[in-house]
C-alpha cells in the first residue's frame, strides 16, 4: 500500500528536518516563486479552495474558504496564527510535523501570510512540547538567516515576522479563540461568536487560525497543483491526512495515508489487532468524536464525508482502537473525566455539567449506579450540547451519547451487577 | 489598561540574565501588547526558581509587565504547568488519558507510585520527585508515556521507568 | 434599522443591538446573570438562550445580534427547555438555603429558580464549598453561593478601572477573589454589591440587618460631592438600612462611590446630638427648644446691642441644603450682619467676583470631551462619579494630563502627570498659557507682562498641544487649588489657558455649595468672608452643619477666635469635643436623610428629596430650626409652612442675586515664594461629618492612610527625616509630631498631611510655609 506523504515528505531523510533535507525535496521553491513571480494573493486562495483541503485541526472547515473571509486590502495589522496546540486525546500529528518537518510548516505560514495579507505569524504550541519547540525555533533560525522571514523577503516587498508562542497545559487554549485569549496572556477561555477571528481576532485584528497540518499542507498543494492535491483524496476530501493509530493495534504510529482510504486497510498498516483480538469499537477522531462499534467501523473511509456516514466524524484523525476486552464504562469514564478537568469554567452548562457527568459515570463504574442513570446522563449531555460558547460543551456530550447509544447493555450490566461483563478485563 | 505607578525602578525586579531572557518575549509582540509575554515569562521565572511560582515572583512579573497582579494570579491557577506549591528536584507527568490507559498506563501510575511511596500530586520527602497525573500529553502512538522534567519517555515499562530513574539518581 | 420580531411584536431595532437590548427595550423579559447594560457582554451564563427561527439550537440572546427578519421566541418550548437546563446547571453547586442567605428575598437566582418550579434538582451528589476571602470592611463575601457570571470582575476591570477581584482556577474550580486576600481599593467597590446577582457578595455593613421585603425604598439625593448621586435609602422601622443607587443616565448613570453608599452609617453614631443644649455656668445642660431658641437669639441680640452686628458672623457647612443656607442667610442678614459664608476651607477669596458657575454644561458632556486637564484635583477622592466618567472617556480616547502637588495612580490611561508645588504650579499653568500665546487668536494684554520671558518646557509644550489638537477640551480645578492661599492666582491662570485654548474650565464645587451661591450664603456686600470671619476674632458666631476645627482652612485660628467670642451657637447633629468647649448653645440638627431640602449639582440641577426618616431623638430639622430662629427674632417673612414655600421664595423672579461677573481676575505678580509647604488635603472619607462618623469607611485601607505625614525621599534626605522617627511640623509657634512615611508621589517642596483629623486641627493653616524636623530635635 502507497504511502502519499504530503505533511511527512521528508520522513524518509536523516536529519529530517534540516533546511537542507527540505530543500531537498523541493522545500521553499515554491514560496519562492510566488515572492519571485507576485502571484496574486486570490490565486492563491483559489488554489487552496480547489484543492479541497478542509482544516486537520477537528472541525475540518475549508481552508481556503475560511481564508477568503479575511478583509486582506484594510489597513492595519493581521495575523495568521497556527494551531500547534495539540490536546485532543488520541491526537499527536502536529507534534511530528514539529519535530520532522517543521520547514514544511513555516513555509506554508509565510505563504499563507502572504495570501490573507498579514505580515506577523504566531505559531501557539503547547508548553510540554519542549523537543519540538527547540525543533521549531531551529528552523526558524534556519528560515530567518536565509532570509525567508523578516523585511522585504528576497526582494519582493513583503514582510513577514514568524514568532514561536508556548502554552502551559490546558487544553481548550486548542479552541480557536481560547487560544488568541492565551496567545494575548490570559486564561484561555473561548471568546463567543459572532464577531469571528477574521474580523475581531488577535488584538482584536483580523485573523486566520489553521491546524498546523492544513498550513503545511499549503505548500505540497502549490507545488503539485490543487487538482493533485484534491485527486489524491476523494471529492471534496482533499490530499492525504495523518492518522493516529492508537489503542489496541499492533503498531500504533502516524500514519498520512490518502483521504478515502478505507479502515480496513489503515488498521492494517497499523499492525492489525493487538494479540488478534477482536474490534469493539473506534473513536475515529479523538476523543471529542462520538465511537462506532468495530463492525460498522471496519465498512467505512477514513474521509470527512466517509465517517460522517458512520455517525461520527473524523475529527483530527486520531483513531483510538478499542478490542474486546475494553470496559465501555470504564472508556466514557476517563474521558468524562478529561472534559471535567479541561472545562475552562466560564459556561455553566460546561462547568457544572461536566463534572456532573463525570460523577455519575463514575458512580456507575463503581457499581453504585442507579436505573435511571443512564437516562439523566444523555439528557444532560444533551443539555450541555450545543448551548455553550465553545465547542468544549458538545466535545464531552458526544462520547456520552454514542456510548450510552451503542453500548447501552454494558452500561445496563454494569448498573445491574456493580461489575463488568464477562468477556471484559 | 491602569497606569501603574512603580514603587521601584523596572530593572530591580529581576536579574539581568532573566530580564534578557523576558525582553526577548516581549519583543515578539507589539508595542503596548507586554501581557502576552506572561505565560513564555512564568516559564522563565518557574525554572528559575526551582520548578515553582512564589507569590512574589507573579506580583514581580506584573509590576514588570505593567498589568495588575491578578491577572498574572488568574493565569498562573488555569494552566496545569504552574505550580504554586514547592515541587520535587525532578517533576514525572504521566499521562493516564483514554489511549494511555488503554495502553496500560494503570500499571505505570501504580509502579511510579510504589516506586517513590508517594500519590499522584505529592513530593518524595527527600525533595527529589513530583508524582503528578496528567491529561493527554500528545505522544498517544507511543503510550503509554510520561513527561520527565523535558522529556518525553515513550512506551513505558516499569523496567524502563527503573532504568530512567535510576540512571538520574546517580 | 431592521426588522425583526419577538414572541411575536413586530420592532424596528438598530441592527448593531444584540437580542436582549431589543427585548430590554420593548420591555420583553429574558432571564440572565451574566449580562449587565453596562458591562462588556460575556455570555457565560447561558441563561438568556432563547429560540430564534431558521437556528439549529437556542441561541443566547446577550451575544446574538439581531438581523434583519429574525424571529425570536423567548418562552417557546425550545427556550424555556434550555433556560431550564441552565437552570438546573445551576442549582448544582449552589447553595438552596435562601432562608439564611443575606440575599434572600432579592435574588435574581432565587427569583428565577422559582419561576421554573421545583424538583428542579436531580442532582445528588455533593456541592461545591469554597472558602470565603475577607476583600474590606465594606463588603461581605459568600463564595459558595458565587454562580460565575463574572460581573464584579468586569465591573473592576471595566469601570472602576482597577482589576482587584479575578476569576482564579478553572472549570469547577474557578473561584471569585484577589486570590491573595486584601481589602478591596476601588472607591466605587460597593457597586459590585448590587451587580452580584446571589448573595455572594454582599454589604458588609447591612449583613442581617434586614430582609428585602421589610424595607421600604425612599429616593434621596447623596450629599458627598457636587454630583448629587440619586440614591434609594432603605428603610425598617425609621432606620436607614442601607443606601442603593437609583439609575440616573445624567448622573451617577447606574453607580454610587463607597462615600455615598455607607455614609448612612454614620447617622446611627453614638455621638449623634439629640437635644438642645446651653451652658450654664460652664455646665451644659439639657434644656427644651424653646429655652435652647430663646436663649440663641437672646445671647446674639446681646452680642449685637454690645458690640455690633458686624461683631456677628454666620459661617454654614456646603453641604447644608439649599433651603437651609438660604434661611441661614436671611436671618442673618435680618440680625443685621453680612459676615456670611460657606467656603469653610478657602482661604484665598481675592477673585470672589469672579463667578465661574456654569449654566449650560452637563455631566454627561464629559462623555463628548476629547481631552482632560486635572488642576490640583485627586479626583477619585473628591469627585469619585467624575471620575469614573472621565475614565470612560479615556478609556474611548480623550486624552488626560493631570497637575496637582502629588502624583496618584488615577485609574485610566493618563497620557502625562506631573507633581509639582505651588510655585511650580504657577510657574507651570503659566508656562502652558504661554506656549498656547503662539496661535491664539486674540492676545490677552494684561497678562503679557506677567507671563515668563522662557520658552515653555516640553510638558507645557505637550498640554498646550493637547488643548488645541482637542475638539472640546475640559479643565478641571479642585481642592487642592481651590483650598490654597494662592488659589486666585492659580485660577486666573486656569482660566486663562481655558481661554487660550478654548476649553471648557470647571471649578469643582464642594458638595451643595452651588446651592449656597444660590442661596447668597456669601457676603453681599461689605461682610467678611469666611477667613476673615475667624481671622478678626469676632464675639459672635453661629455655625451651622460643620465641625469648626475639622471643617475649616484654619484650624487653630479657628480655636482661637471662638475662644475668645463671647458668644458661640452650633446648629449641628454631631458632637465635637471643641464645639462643647466653646459654645454656648448646641441646637440639634436633622442629618442626612432626616429632612427634606434641595441639592444643586455641579451642573446647576436642583434636585428636591424629602426626609425618609425621623430625625434622631429631639433633632430638627436645619428649616424648622432657623425658621423658629426667625420667628423668635421677629423678623418678617419666616411663617414657611414647608421647605418648598422656601425654595418657591428663592426661585422667586422678585428675588436680586448678586452675580459674579465674568470677567477674570489678574494677579499682580506670578512670584511665589517657594518653600516647604504644608499642603493638606481632605480625604475621601473626613470630607464631612457624617462621612467621618461612618465607621465602615473609617476602616477602609484609603483612610488608614491617613494618619501620616508625607514627604518624598529627596526631601526628606535633604532633611535627615527617616520614617523610623516622627516627625514634628511646625507652623509659626505651633508644633505637631506624625510618624513620617516616604512617598515619592509627593512633589519636591512639599510635605503631605491629611486634613480633617486630629493632628490637622492642632495647625493654624492647612496650606502654609511649615519647618519639619525629626522629632526630639527641636
Ligand atoms: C475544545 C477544542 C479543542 C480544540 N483543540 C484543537 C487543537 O488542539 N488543535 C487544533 O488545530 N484545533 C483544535 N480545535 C479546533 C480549533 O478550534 C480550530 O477549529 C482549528 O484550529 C482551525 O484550524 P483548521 O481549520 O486548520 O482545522 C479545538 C476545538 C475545540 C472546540
Ligand atoms: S461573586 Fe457574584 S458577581 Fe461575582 S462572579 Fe460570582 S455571582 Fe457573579
Ligand atoms: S445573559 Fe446571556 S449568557 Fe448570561
Amino acid at each position: 500500500m502507497k504511502l502519499d506523504q504530503v505533511c511527512f515528505r521528508t520522513s524518509h531523510l536523516t536529519p529530517s528536518w534540516t533546511m537542507e533535507s527540505y530543500r531537498s525535496v523541493g522545500g521553499y521553491q515554491v514560496l519562492e516563486s510566488v515572492l519571485k513571480n507576485k502571484m496574486r494573493p486570490e490565486e492563491i486562495i483559489e488554489q487552496v479552495k480547489n484543492s479541497a483541503l478542509r482544516g486537520r485541526g477537528g472541525a475540518g472547515f475549508p481552508t481556503g474558504l475560511k481564508w477568503s473571509f479575511m478583509p486582506r486590502r484594510l489597513p492595519g495589522d493581521k495575523y495568521i496564527v497556527c494551531n500547534s496546540d495539540e490536546g485532543e486525546p488520541g491526537t499527536c500529528k502536529d507534534r511530528d510535523i514539529l519535530r520532522y518537518n517543521p520547514h514544511q510548516l513555516i513555509e506554508g505560514m509565510i505563504i499563507s501570510g502572504y495570501a490573507i495579507g498579514a505580515q506577523t505569524g504566531y505559531n501557539y504550541i503547547r508548553g510540554e512540547f519542549y523537543e519540538p519547540i527547540e525543533r521549531f525555533e531551529a528552523a526558524l533560525e534556519e528560515a530567518r538567516e536565509a532570509g525567508y522571514l523578516g523585511r522585504d523577503i528576497l526582494g519582493s516587498g513583503f514582510h513577514f515576522e514568524l514568532h514561536t508562542h508556548i502554552g502551559a497545559g490546558a487544553y481548550i487554549c486548542g479552541e480557536e479563540t481560547a487560544l488568541l485569549e492565551s496567545l494575548e496572556g490570559k486564561k484561555g477561555q473561548p471568546r463567543y461568536k459572532p464577531p469571528f477571528p477574521a474580523g475581531y481576532g488577535l488584538y482584536g485584528k483580523p485573523t486566520t487560525i489553521n491546524n498546523t497540518e492544513s498550513l503545511a499542507s499549503i505548500p505540497v498543494i502549490l507545488q503539485y497543483g490543487a487538482d493533485w492535491f484534491h485527486e489524491l483524496g476523494t471529492p471534496n476530501n482533499g490530499g492525504s491526512k495523518i492518522f493516529c493509530m492508537t489503542g489496541h493495534v499492533n503498531k500504533p504510529g502516524n500514519y498520512e495515508v490518502p483521504l478515502g482510504t478505507p479502515f480496513a486497510e489503515l488498521l492494517e498498516l497499523a499492525g492489525g489487532m493487538r494479540n488478534g483480538n477482536k474490534i469493539k469499537a473506534v473513536i475515529p477522531g479523538g476523543s471529542s468524536t462520538p465511537v462506532v462499534p468495530g463492525a460498522r467501523m471496519m465498512e467505512l473511509e477514513m474521509s470527512y464525508d466517509g465517517i460522517g456516514k458512520g455517525g461520527s466524524m473524523l475529527g483530527a484523525g486520531s483513531v483510538i482502537v478499542m478490542d474486546e476486552t475494553t470496559c465501555m464504562v470504564k472508556a466514557l469514564q476517563r474521558i468524562a473525566y478529561f472534559y471535567y478537568e479541561e472545562s475552562c469554567g466560564q459556561c455553566t452548562p460546561c462547568r457544572e455539567g461536566t463534572g456532573w457527568l463525570y460523577r455519575v459515570i463514575k458512580r456507575i463504574e463503581e457499581g453504585q449506579g442507579r436505573q435511571d442513570d443512564m437516562d439523566k446522563l444523555v439528557h444532560m449531555a444533551e443539555n450541555i450540547n450545543g448551548n455553550t460558547i465553545c465547542a468544549l460543551g458538545d466535545a464531552a456530550a458526544a462520547p456520552v451519547i454514542s456510548f450510552i447509544k451503542h453500548f447501552r447493555d454494558e452500561f445496563q450490566y454494569h448498573i445491574d451487577h456493580g461489575r463488568c461483563m464477562d468477556n471484559t478485563a | 489598561m491602569t497606569q501603574m505607578l512603580l514603587t521601584g525602578p523596572k530593572e530591580e525586579l529581576f536579574s539581568d540574565a532573566l530580564r534578557e531572557q523576558m525582553d526577548t518575549w516581549i519583543a515578539k509582540y507589539p508595542e503596548g501588547q507586554a501581557q502576552s509575554a506572561v505565560i513564555p515569562c512564568l516559564h522563565i521565572l518557574q525554572d528559575a526558581n526551582g520548578g515553582w511560582l512564589s507569590r512574589g515572583i507573579m506580583d514581580a512579573l506584573a509590576d514588570y509587565l505593567d498589568i495588575p497582579a491578578i491577572s498574572v494570579y488568574e493565569v498562573a491557577t488555569f494552566y496545569t504547568m504552574f505550580e504554586l506549591e514547592p515541587v520535587g528536584k525532578h517533576k514525572i507527568s504521566v499521562c493516564t488519558n483514554i489511549s494511555c490507559m488503554l495502553c496500560g498506563s494503570e500499571k505505570i501510575m501504580n509502579h511510579l507510585q510504589q516506586k517513590l511511596n508517594i500519590k499522584p500530586g505529592e513530593t518524595t520527602q527527600d525533595g527529589q520527585f513530583t508524582l503528578k497525573e496528567v491529561e493527554c500529553l500528545g505522544a498517544c502512538v507511543g503510550a503509554p508515556m510520561m513527561l520527565l522534567d523535558r522529556d518525553y519517555h515513550e512506551y513505558l515499562t516499569p523496567e524502563k521507568i527503573d532504568n530512567i530513574l535510576d540512571g538520574l539518581a546517580s | 434599522m431592521v426588522n425583526i420580531e419577538i414572541d411575536g411584536i413586530p420592532l424596528k431595532v438598530d441592527p448593531t443591538k444584540m437580542i436582549i437590548q431589543a427585548a430590554d427595550e420593548a420591555g420583553i423579559d429574558i432571564p440572565r446573570f451574566c449580562y449587565h447594560k453596562k458591562l462588556s457582554i460575556a455570555a457565560n451564563c447561558r441563561m438568556c438562550l432563547v429560540e430564534v427561527d431558521k437556528a439549529r439550537k437556542p441561541l443566547p440572546a446577550c451575544s446574538t445580534p439581531v438581523s434583519d427578519g429574525m424571529k425570536v421566541f423567548t418562552d417557546s418550548k425550545v427556550a424555556v427547555n434550555a433556560q431550564r437546563s441552565v437552570m438546573e446547571f445551576l442549582l448544582i453547586n449552589h447553595p438552596l438555603d435562601c432562608p439564611i442567605c443575606d440575599q434572600g428575598g432579592e435574588c435574581e437566582l432565587q427569583d428565577l429558580s422559582m419561576g421554573y418550579g421545583e424538583g428542579i434538582s436531580r442532582f445528588t451528589e455533593r456541592k461545591r464549598a469554597v472558602k470565603d476571602k475577607d476583600i474590606g470592611p465594606l463588603i461581605q463575601t459568600d463564595m459558595t453561593r458565587c454562580i460565575h457570571c463574572t460581573r464584579c470582575v468586569r465591573f473592576g476591570q471595566e469601570i472602576a478601572g482597577i482589576k482587584e477581584l479575578g476569576a482564579t482556577g478553572r472549570g469547577e474550580h474557578m473561584e471569585i477573589s484577589t486570590y491573595v486576600e486584601h481589602s478591596l481599593v476601588s472607591e466605587l467597590s460597593g457597586n459590585i454589591i448590587d451587580l452580584c446577582p446571589v448573595g455572594a457578595l454582599t454589604s458588609k455593613p447591612f449583613r442581617y440587618k434586614a430582609r428585602a421585603w421589610e424595607m421600604q425604598a425612599r429616593p434621596s439625593i447623596a450629599p458627598h460631592d457636587a454630583v448629587g448621586s440619586n440614591i434609594e435609602l432603605h428603610i425598617r422601622k425609621n432606620e436607614v438600612m442601607r443606601v442603593v443607587p437609583r439609575d440616573n443616565e445624567d448622573l451617577n448613570e447606574s453607580w454610587l462611590s463607597d462615600r455615598d453608599r455607607f455614609s448612612y452609617l454614620g447617622l446611627s453614631s453614638e455621638d449623634r446630638l439629640s437635644e438642645p443644649m446651653i451652658k450654664l455656668d460652664n455646665q451644659w445642660q439639657v434644656v427644651d427648644w424653646q429655652t435652647a431658641l430663646d436663649k440663641t437669639v437672646e445671647g446674639l441680640k446681646g452680642v449685637i446691642s454690645k458690640f455690633g452686628a458686624e461683631e456677628v458672623a454666620g459661617l454654614i457647612s456646603p453641604t447644608a441644603t439649599l433651603e437651609e443656607a438660604y434661611l441661614f442667610q436671611k436671618w442673618l442678614r435680618g440680625l443685621g450682619t453680612d459676615n456670611i459664608d460657606h467656603r469653610l476651607r478657602q482661604q484665598d477669596f481675592t477673585d470672589t467676583d469672579v463667578d465661574d458657575s456654569l449654566s449650560d454644561w452637563q455631566l454627561a458632556d464629559i462623555d463628548d470631551s476629547d481631552a482632560f486637564v486635572l488642576l490640583g484635583t485627586n479626583i477619585r477622592a473628591e469627585q469619585p462619579i467624575i471620575a469614573h466618567r472621565i475614565r470612560q472617556a479615556a478609556l474611548a480616547g480623550a486624552t488626560v494630563s493631570s497637575i496637582n502637588l502629588f502624583t496618584r495612580d488615577l485609574l485610566m490611561p493618563v497620557d502625562r502627570q506631573m507633581a509639582v508645588n505651588s510655585p511650580q504650579l504657577v510657574q507651570t499653568l503659566a508656562g502652558i498659557a504661554k506656549a498656547l500665546l503662539a496661535a491664539a487668536k486674540q492676545e490677552p494684554e494684561d497678562w503679557l507682562d506677567l507671563l515668563p520671558e522662557r520658552a515653555p518646557s516640553a510638558f507645557e509644550h505637550n498640554v498646550a498641544l493637547q488643548l488645541s489638537n482637542a475638539m472640546n477640551a475640559t479643565l478641571f480645578v479642585g481642592d487642592l487649588i481651590n483650598h490654597q492661599p494662592q488659589a486666585s492666582t492659580l485660577r486666573s491662570l486656569a482660566r486663562l489657558v481655558a481661554e487660550l485654548s478654548d476649553s471648557r474650565l470647571v471649578v469643582l464645587p464642594s458638595s451643595n455649595s452651588n446651592a449656597h451661591r444660590l442661596a447668597g450664603s456669601m457676603p453681599a456686600d461689605k461682610g467678611l468672608n469666611a477667613r476673615h470671619c475667624w481671622e478678626r476674632a469676632l464675639r459672635g458666631y453661629v455655625m451651622m452643619g460643620f465641625d469648626p476645627l475639622l471643617d475649616t482652612a484654619q484650624p487653630t485660628i479657628v480655636h482661637d477666635a471662638l475662644r475668645r467670642a463671647s458668644f458661640v451657637v452650633s446648629i449641628s447633629s454631631f458632637e465635637s469635643d471643641w464645639v462643647r468647649q466653646y459654645a454656648n448653645v448646641i441646637l440639634p440638627m436633622a442629618c442626612f436623610a432626616e429632612t427634606s431640602g434641595t441639592f444643586v449639582g455641579i451642573d446647576q440641577r436642583k434636585q428636591q428629596f424629602a426626609g425618609a426618616v425621623a430625625p434622631r431623638g429631639d433633632s430638627r430639622p436645619g428649616w424648622k430650626i432657623l425658621r423658629v430662629l426667625g420667628n423668635i427674632s421677629k423678623l418678617k417673612g419666616f411663617d414657611y409652612i414647608s421647605s418648598q414655600d422656601v425654595v418657591d421664595e428663592i426661585e422667586s423672579p422678585l428675588r436680586e442675586l448678586k452675580r459674579g461677573s465674568k470677567t477674570g481676575f489678574i494677579p499682580d505678580s506670578l512670584n511665589l515664594e517657594s518653600d516647604l509647604m504644608l499642603i493638606s488635603e481632605v480625604p475621601m472619607y473626613r470630607s464631612d461629618s457624617l462621612v467621618r462618623h461612618s465607621k465602615a469607611l473609617q476602616q477602609t485601607p484609603e483612610s488608614r492612610a491617613d494618619g501620616f505625614a508625607r514627604i518624598n525621599q529627596k526631601e526628606a534626605d535633604k532633611r535627615g527625616l527617616d520614617p523610623q522617627h516622627e516627625v514634628v511640623i511646625s507652623q509659626d509657634d505651633r508644633k505637631v509630631s506624625v510618624p513620617l512615611e516616604i512617598d515619592n508621589n509627593i512633589a519636591d517642596g512639599c510635605i503631605y498631611l491629611a486634613a480633617a483629623t486630629s493632628v490637622s486641627a492642632q495647625l493654624g493653616s492647612l496650606f502654609s510655609q511649615v519647618q519639619v524636623m525629626k522629632a526630639g530635635r527641636e
